[in-house]
């Protein structure tokens, strides 16, 4: 476990970018029908587990039937939230062209709409991924999972928060496009919020209405049974996915990041602060399959797009790099990655000093800054390289010092340069981006995450 | 002996080939109202949301959707060497198809959909419930060659509903004059054979444009319309055969020999731009082009002026803008990594339709010049002259 953040020379990260899009584009040209098999493959097998569990609560009334109907329906939604709902929703599949595998089109089982888990988890999250203060998956605004965020006396309530998140997660994961702590900051905007609103009921409604009315209805004097049974299986996969997920980017020796040492990061940089700010976990293949392959959490963050089967194949390579490059490979079994993470809550929730066993803070004698200037944003579009587009927004001014830093270093990027010494002349100090709360306002990070 | 020709789209969308035939009896079930009622009802969609019934009925009768044109192939056969016939039993989504028209056919190739154009070359009555298409096989096409080589009964593929402005008019006109060439055959074909089967009797001349006797498909069938009815005129010139009375390419001596009143007929041609672009100018020398009814099969080439290239596209929903250059509005997007819907990619099947919001367009199909208000357009002929703005 490392406490200090490692660092990476220009050069280094330059190549390091170089090695990583080189990978990823060898598996995007192997992309194919052993793809397509998988994942439907996968959704036949959910979709029977989801037949078999509703059926067999019709026969609630005997315990076995009971007990393999809540079993099987877990697994189904299990199944349907994160290997396939989270996957096909990033855009995994959307190279097949097939709309049942769209990510724009794809819906799932839970309570969260679709159309909102893409702006908060596609865009926000894999965009700004640990960076405090706009990666809101860093506690999900009701959780201090950071030292730097002050303590309060409201935080000795950290462990029951989680404990609620954990047991009621899908309203959680639904409500988190809402941004509700922002609204206690002082920022209701209510009217724009109202459409997501709207989204949420008419999506937490369906739900409501499927689980807890009308299959329980359906079922006759047994009724209670299958309401109960369905409670079980919304809550098993509840956990279970909260456990998946927090165990991600909070485990020990993961990375935060700051909005400014964040700014026009190159796409080396990118890719270091995902590899910096996320863990896997160990187990086996069929553990795999049920976390989504977010046991993959570093592949993962480093090729959100690529059908999440093939992690278990780049792992290797990933962490083979990681040794080159000699940084941290975050890896452990569940039950330690996530006693760490229940440790850190606690931990989080009485003020005092940091043990520093997470993050470090970031300081001024910190010789180099993760972030540098640079103009390649993270760019994941499928089998392309960086456009112009992604280089930097017209009007975005850059820091001129650190632009003529890069130039002297690195020749190679004379286009970029003159790009950005372009626009010297707007401004020589550098800008800070507004906060992302506005949809759409981002241009090249939005895309970025349009197409991931 | 029906046919269908490919039109040549290069890439497209797709649908997923299934590996089993169904069985019958689960074919007939799908194709049955009381299984579409049940399936269509509110109560199965709410409790099969989100994913809704198509979703899960799908995995057992892989033809069966309430949203979805599929069809399940139940027959194919190779009426030559380089052509395959498919007999397709479409699902009830099917709306039948006008002479002319065409369908688009999705079938998954190594796990990515492709999407092709193929015009049915059956009369009207003939397609109200199954379909046929024959499908000219070329050397370097992705999905012909693949259907040759694996189009199998119980292969599910997914279609579009016939579309295409190039049908008869009715009433039917009282003299009319059909042009084909090479396998642009195909929806003319459809036409003549409706108007047979439609019984039929004004004047009808048909005159193909091959290169050679040989390539003349469905030749036979041809000379049997002729034989059974009176008024269908047959006329067959081979481009590059000197030896017969006409060949070569269209003139106005060709048509008078052919047909003696031929500037007051109403003509569908449909083959290559030359041959469309010929009869146009042989009716607009009299001021008659208004009679010319044309398709071309073959995707049209970006022609525009450096002078129409200096401006912006910006495609507003993504927030993305480029510098517009001589590529279609489709290009433009594509190259800028954002993946519009397309299909036919030559201005036919409008899946790329997209809003225009401001700024003109030239339409590389037509040369014609938009205006410059918000307007519907279709990017993939579409180029930008000047600064334009589209809802993408």
């Amino acid at each position: 476990m490392t406490n200090t953040r490692p660092q990476l020379s220009a050069a280094q990260l330059q190549s390091l970018g170089t090695e990583l899009d080189a990978l990823r584009q060898r598996v995007i040209e192997d992309l194919g029908d052993r793809d397509v098999q998988y994942i439907r493959k996968l959704i036949r097998a959910q979709r029977a587990l989801e037949v078999s569990g509703r059926g067999l609560l019709f026969l609630s009334v005997l315990p076995p039937a009971w007990l393999a109907g809540v079993s099987a329906l877990s697994l189904s939604k299990i199944l349907d939230n994160m290997e396939i709902g989270h996957n096909v929703m990033h855009g995994q599949y959307d190279w097949t062209g097939d709309p049942a595998l769209s990510g724009k089109e794809f819906e799932w089982d839970t309570a969260c709409p679709a159309e909102q888990w893409r702006h908060s988890h596609n865009y926000m999250h894999h965009t700004f991924t640990n960076i405090l203060g706009k990666d809101r998956d860093i506690g999900y605004g009701v959780i201090r999972m950071s030292e730097e965020e002050p303590w309060e006396p409201r935080w000795l309530g950290n462990p029951a928060y989680a404990l609620l998140l954990a047991l009621f997660f899908q309203y959680g994961v639904a409500m988190h496009d809402l941004e509700i702590e922002r609204i206690r900051e002082g920022e209701p905007e209510w009217r724009s919020r109202r459409s997501l609103l709207g989204g949420i009921w008419r999506k937490v409604r369906g739900q409501t209405l499927k689980d807890y009315v009308l299959f329980p209805l359906l079922s006759g004097p047994q009724a209670p049974l299958v309401l109960g049974a369905n409670a079980t299986a919304n809550l098993v996969r509840n956990v279970w996915a909260f456990t998946i997920i927090f165990c991600g980017h909070f485990p020990d020796g993961t990375f935060e990041f700051s909005e400014e040492e964040t700014e026009n990061e190159t796409r080396g940089e990118w890719y270091l602060r995902q590899m910096l700010g996320s863990a896997n976990l160990t187990g086996s293949k069929l553990f795999h399959i049920l976390s989504g392959n977010l046991s993959f959490q570093i592949e993962h963050h480093l090729y959100p797009d690529i059908p999440a089967h093939r992690y278990a194949e780049i792992a290797e390579e990933v962490k083979e790099i990681c040794e080159r490059y000699e940084l941290p490979y975050n890896t452990g079994p569940l039950h330690s990655q996530f006693g760490s993470v229940v440790r850190k809550i606690f931990r989080l929730a009485i003020p005092g000093q940091s043990r520093s066993t997470t993050a470090p803070l970031r300081t001024a004698s910190t010789p180099r800054t993760l972030a540098t200037n640079g103009n390649a944003r993270a760019s994941t579009a499928r089998g392309r390289t960086p456009t112009a587009a992604d280089r930097g927004t017209p009007g975005k001014p850059k820091e001129a010092g650190a632009t003529k830093r890069r130039a002297g270093a690195k020749p190679a990027r004379a286009a970029s340069t003159t790009r950005a010494s372009a626009s010297k002349a707007v401004s020589r100090k550098p800008t800070r981006r507004a906060p992302a709360k506005k949809r759409g306002v981002d241009t090249t990070a939005n895309r970025a995450a349009n197409l991931r | 002996m029906y046919a269908a020709f490919e039109r040549s789209a290069t890439r497209d969308l797709a649908r997923a080939p299934r590996r089993r035939a169904t069985p019958a009896r689960l074919r007939a079930l799908g194709q049955g109202g009381v299984l579409r009622r049940l399936a269509g009802s509110s109560l199965l969609g709410a409790l099969t949301a989100p994913h809704g019934v198509d979703r899960y009925l799908e995995l057992v009768i892989p033809s069966f959707s309430l949203h979805d044109l599929r069809a399940e192939i139940v027959e194919v056969r190779y009426p030559t060497l380089n052509s395959v016939t498919l007999r397709l039993q479409p699902n009830e989504l099917w709306q039948g198809f006008q002479a002319g028209q065409f369908v688009s056919l999705t079938v998954e190739i190594d796990g990515v959909r492709r999407t092709r154009c193929y015009s049915p070359a059956v009369s009207e009555s003939a397609g109200a419930d199954e379909l046929e298409l024959t499908i000219r096989v070329h050397p370097h096409g992705l999905v012909s060659q693949y259907l040759r080589a694996h189009a199998h009964p119980g292969m599910v593929v997914e279609l579009t509903q016939a579309s295409g402005d190039f049908v008869l008019p009715s009433p039917r006109p009282k003299r009319l004059l059909l042009i084909s060439g090479g396998s642009g055959i195909t929806p003319v074909i459809s036409m003549l054979r409706t108007l047979c089967d439609e019984g039929h009797d004004a004047p009808v001349t048909f005159l193909h444009y091959a290169r050679q006797e040989h390539e003349v498909a469905y030749r036979a069938e041809l000379e049997k319309l002729a034989s059974l009815h009176t008024n269908v005129h047959l006329a067959l010139v081979y481009t590059r055969e000197r030896t017969r009375g006409v060949h070569g390419h269209l003139t106005h001596t060709q048509l008078h020999a052919v047909d003696r009143s031929y500037r007051r007929a109403e003509v569908y041609v449909c083959g290559p731009p030359g041959l469309i672009a010929s009869a146009r100018a042989l009716w607009a020398n009299k001021g008659l082009e208004k009679q010319v009814h044309g398709e071309s099969f073959l995707p049209p080439r970006v022609r525009t002026g450096p002078d129409e290239v200096n401006g912006s596209v910006r495609f507003a929903a993504s927030d993305v803008e480029v510098t517009g250059g001589a590529m279609t509005l489709l290009e433009h997007a594509e190259q800028a990594g954002l993946t519009p819907a397309y299909g036919c990619r030559m201005g036919i099947c409008h899946t790329c339709t997209c809003r225009k919001l401001s700024g003109q367009v030239r339409n590389i199909n037509s040369g014609e010049l938009s205006s410059s208000e918000a307007q519907d357009i279709q990017i993939c002929s579409s180029v930008p002259v000047g600064d334009v703005e589209l809802d993408l």
